[in-house]
């Protein structure tokens, strides 16, 4: 255990870093996915809402496993097909990203879409019976009231995002499990490896997870 | 009340239905500046639906509804526009609950370029000095009573400076000790001069400040005229039976 962590403890810790910045590159394109497709589930046009729809019924259908290797293989290869000769790869990272990103963003809409739908109409008519346009009344006054009842879902799908770049190592991508797999490799200590990596992702979860309790506490003061 | 007034709104042949049901069947009627409209009727009769026709919270079927001379129904009306001249009052307050006192008086002006900040300050607490909540400025929605909670909603829909305002069942979701100050500011706002069309069931309120009464009933206007002609004598029947249960 101990040689674990002297020799190879600064490499899992950079694992542990890009693990990281992988879900927050995941989870900031997948906030702004979550946002636009949870918009357009709520608006007054049938259209806007069976896209929204169909989008999540696509992602939340198909395993993640298999969306990664459809973005990493897949894509290219219709790509390159298409167009032809140019050879055109995906990075790891940038598959990676596009996977959580649309993986994520699929779940934040649903979780956008309640939250919206569970402030009162009310709030809404009265903005706009003040003349305020509906960009402006969701901005103002819905929205900030929807984030309320959302943060505690959000956190939880932040969590599971988290958890979920783990997959992303079937791409190759040198995130914390990918290493881990070499360390062990080498070492051959399976169990010390695996408890390590278990602690390193369960102290970086319960941190999130204290600041969220705090977050959610500042959000409903007036309430 | 055609004495020569302006006449505000002009509902012509109004038609709305909401899945299969006629609401509204054929509705006419116009009300001049200054006039209090109370509309009166059993529940389901299509008051409330004609009231949110009026500034568009309903889309209609058909027919016209002409506020201060600009047709709402027509798709090419922005629709914000007349709005911002026709304030409404809801039975449930719907007050922004993430924001203050101050901040819901505030945010339409302010959004709208109408005034700036300080201004839009200065008009909100001339307006909840009106409605007798000068020291709620910093409180938020949940630390009110229904009454004071419906205060707000008026002086925040004063604020707009609306020419005409609209009152969906103002007293109906209050405790019974706070319906007098919510009539009270309605019957300042009366003498004022204010245009009004109110759906209600306080009848006292009713015969006190109404100009015209109109009973609605199954989606037609059955009857209207003066309190005290509506109220005392009414020429149909259904206008009977519906005051027999409610006087």
């Amino acid at each position: 255990m101990v040689r674990i962590i002297t020799v190879y403890g600064g490499m899992l810790l950079e694992a542990m870093g890009r693990t990281l910045i992988l879900a927050l590159l995941g989870l900031f394109f997948a906030c702004i996915i979550g946002l636009f497709f949870g918009i357009l589930s709520v608006v007054k046009s049938r259209i806007c809402n069976v896209i929204a729809q169909i989008f999540v019924d696509i992602i939340r259908g198909v395993p993640m496993i298999v969306l990664a290797f459809f973005i990493y293989f897949g894509i290219p290869y219709l790509l390159n097909t298409i167009i032809g000769g140019h050879n055109m790869t995906l990075t790891a990272l940038q598959a990676g990203t596009a996977c959580l990103a649309l993986n994520c963003g699929a779940y934040m809409s649903e979780i956008i879409r309640a939250g919206i739908q569970s402030v009162d109409i009310g709030q809404m008519e009265a903005a706009r019976s003040l003349g305020l346009p509906y960009g402006v009344s969701m901005r103002k006054v819905v929205l900030p009231q929807a984030i309320r009842t959302m943060i505690p879902s959000i956190i939880n799908q932040f969590i599971i995002t988290l958890k979920d770049t783990s997959i992303l190592s079937v791409i190759g991508f040198p995130e914390l499990v990918n290493t881990a797999k070499n360390v062990q490799a080498n070492t051959f200590m399976s169990f010390q490896t695996w408890a390590i990596v278990g602690v390193m992702y369960l102290f970086v979860i319960t941190i999130l997870s204290r600041n969220a309790k705090m977050v959610e506490r500042k959000l409903n003061v007036g309430r | 009340m055609s004495d020569g007034k302006e006449i505000k709104i002009s509902v012509k042949n109004l038609k709305k239905s909401i899945g299969d049901l006629d609401v509204l069947k054929d509705i006419s009627i116009d009300v001049s500046e200054g006039e209090v409209v109370v509309v009166i009727g059993p529940s389901g009769s299509g008051k409330s639906t004609f009231l949110r026709c009026l500034n568009r919270l309903e889309e209609v079927d058909s027919g016209s509804i002409i506020v201060n001379g600009i047709d709402i129904t027509s798709k090419e009306t922005d629709i914000n526009k007349v709005r911002e001249n026709i304030g409404m009052v809801f039975q449930h307050f719907n007050l922004f609950n993430n924001l203050n006192v101050m901040d819901n008086m505030t945010l339409a002006p302010v959004e709208l370029k109408k005034c700036s900040v300080a201004e839009a300050k200065e008009r909100a607490e001339r307006m909840l000095e009106k409605v007798g909540l000068s020291e709620k400025q910093e409180a938020f929605p949940s630390q009110l009573s229904g009454g004071q909670k419906q205060r707000v909603a008026i002086a925040r829909a004063l604020c707009m400076q609306p020419d005409i305002m609209l009152f969906d069942e103002p007293t109906s979701a209050l405790d019974p000790e706070m319906v007098g100050e919510v009539l009270n500011v309605m019957k300042n706002l009366a003498s004022d001069g204010m245009t009004m069309v109110i759906v209600t069931h306080e009848m006292g309120f009713a015969r006190e400040v109404a100009h015209r009464i109109v009973f609605l009933d199954g989606g037609y206007i059955i009857e209207e005229g003066t309190p005290g002609v509506l109220l005392l004598n009414p020429r149909e029947k259904r206008t009977r039976d519906f005051l027999d249960k409610v006087l």
